[in-house]
């Protein structure tokens, strides 16, 4: 691997978010390097997939910045600027170095509200599978697959298809290509999900409980696929109750509660070696419903 | 009684004349205008701003708590007093669009509505924006949950015209009131008009379910 592969893709500082009175986000800061795969873990209500939700601008986060990119193509930078929490202010000091400088530089547009055309070049660079599948029901598999790419980014259609038969192929689905979603099993719907992001070209991919949804004898299947991606040097961020999936995959576990982030490092130490009590007891709770 | 057969069978050219020439233009038209119509005020219903929304709600309010001939004559009989006139012909299909504007709105908004906010999601996830996922994505999988309802809009309308009858549009029902009020065959010709306003519907009805199917192939049974 090369020495880019340690380029950051993702940084995110100070993420900020509530709901009504409830915050749900108190100030989360998350790094994730080129070819990196970060397991989110915690708690229901803990934030962990809000913060996916606000990366992907399904969510409008109160405030914090997101940057995303910075490898030829240019980083994209939205500063949410707003409530400024007393965890960001933490994390500001440690965060340091270059990008902090370029923030205090456009802090006068801090207040600017984030344009919804911000919003879509933040969808362009990363992509979403979720936890329901949320395939397009009206549309074939193979349809699926080429509406962003197609309808969206104006790819030729032929070239399209060609891309999608190849992604589809790889994951063991290119004969499904004419079905419908509902003639598949979730397993099958979800490789689908999967490869309708591939098909964007994505510089980072998130994945929302991806295996939640499914039968137990299923989840392999999709693990197995999501694992193959990440030892492609895809750039990963992965919401997951799966604590064996996240120990062999993650190259850092990050466990959240109550909207911050309790504990995080390699997925060896945090998940054999907690340092947290919050964190131990989240694991132990875990070990005793298996 | 005995039925003048000859004057049914003699009527009958008139009469369904007037379902080709008044009827079903008159139908056809006032749906696909209101369909329009109707669309355009689901989105200002379902739209964040609280005029747009306002409107649309009054608008349904208005006509769906007026009875469809009081429309209907305060376009004809009423627009001359203050300067419109309007022959009967755009008079009818303006009052009939309107009409299906107000009802259908409310099927096309539910409609949209019960498609799940997933596909939103997925829809903004793969890069659209909002009018490309409502085209692409919402507005088919409406399209299927609304066909039962619009269905019951579209075949109340085709009875509905024959209201047109009292703004002097020839149509069928006026086709068959005025060979009735010539012969004094009231019972016959009344009778004979509900039988071709039926077939209509008959039609109409076979043509809702095969619509159905189609609409219906992407779903589990």
């Amino acid at each position: 691997m090369s020495p880019t592969d340690e380029a950051p893709v993702l940084t995110v500082r100070g993420l900020t978010k509530s709901f009504g009175s409830n915050a749900v986000l108190r100030g989360i800061d998350l790094d994730v390097s080129k070819g990196k795969v970060v397991a989110l873990i915690g708690p229901s209500g803990s934030g962990k997939t809000t913060v996916l939700r606000c990366l992907n601008g399904l969510e409008m986060p109160d405030g914090g910045t997101v940057a995303l990119g910075g490898n030829g193509t240019g980083e994209l930078r939205l500063d949410f600027g707003g409530r400024i929490s007393g965890a960001d202010a933490g994390s500001r000091k440690d965060a340091g170095s270059r990008k902090d400088a370029g923030s205090r530089k456009d802090a006068g547009s801090r207040k600017s509200a984030v344009s919804g055309k911000n919003i879509a070049a933040l969808r362009d660079r990363s992509a979403m599978v979720f936890q329901h599948y949320n395939l397009f029901p009206h549309m074939t598999v193979l349809q699926n697959v080429i509406e962003g790419p197609v309808k969206v980014q104006k790819r030729p259609r032929g070239l399209a298809v060609e891309e999608a038969e190849r992604l589809l192929a790889r994951v063991g689905l290119l004969e499904k290509k004419d079905a419908y979603p509902f003639e598949l099993s979730g397993g099958q719907q979800q490789r689908v999900g999967i490869v309708r992001a591939l098909a964007l070209r994505p510089q980072l991919l998130l994945f929302d409980e991806p295996t939640s949804a499914l039968d137990p004898e299923l989840v392999g299947d999709v693990l197995g696929v999501i694992k193959e991606l990440a030892e492609e040097g895809w750039t990963m961020v992965i919401v997951t109750h799966e604590l064996g999936f996240a120990r062999q995959m993650a190259d850092e576990v990050i466990f959240m509660d109550g909207g911050v982030v309790v504990e995080r490092g390699p997925a060896s130490e945090v998940l054999r070696e907690p340092q947290q009590e919050r964190t131990q007891q989240f694991l132990q709770r875990l070990l005793h419903e298996f | 009684m005995s039925v003048n057969w000859d004057l049914v069978w003699s009527s009958l050219g008139p009469l369904i004349g007037g379902a080709i020439k008044g009827t079903i233009p008159l139908t056809l038209a006032s749906f696909v205008l209101g369909l329009i119509l109707a669309l355009i005020v689901a989105l200002m219903r379902l739209s964040r701003n609280v005029v747009l929304a306002g409107i649309g709600r009054f608008y349904v309010s208005v006509i769906r708590g007026t009875p469809l001939l009081v429309q209907l004559f305060v376009i004809f009989y009423g627009l001359p007093t203050i300067g419109v006139r309007l022959d009967p012909w755009p008079s009818a299909i303006i009052a009939f669009s309107l009409n299906v504007g107000g009802y259908a709105a409310e099927v096309i908004r539910a409609a949209i509505l019960s498609v799940p906010k997933g596909q939103w999601e997925a829809a903004h996830t793969i890069g659209m924006s909002r009018g490309q996922a409502l085209l692409r994505i919402i507005l088919p999988q409406a399209a299927r949950v609304s066909v039962p309802p619009l269905s019951n809009t579209f075949i109340s309308l085709v009875k509905d015209t024959s209201l047109a009858s009292l703004i002097l549009v020839t149509e069928l029902f006026r086709q068959a009131q005025q060979v009735a009020a010539f012969s004094q065959e009231f019972m016959a010709l009344y009778l004979e008009a509900a039988a071709v306003y039926w077939v209509i519907c008959l039609v109409l009805s076979t043509a809702q379910s095969r619509l159905e199917k189609r609409l219906d192939r992407y779903v589990a049974h």
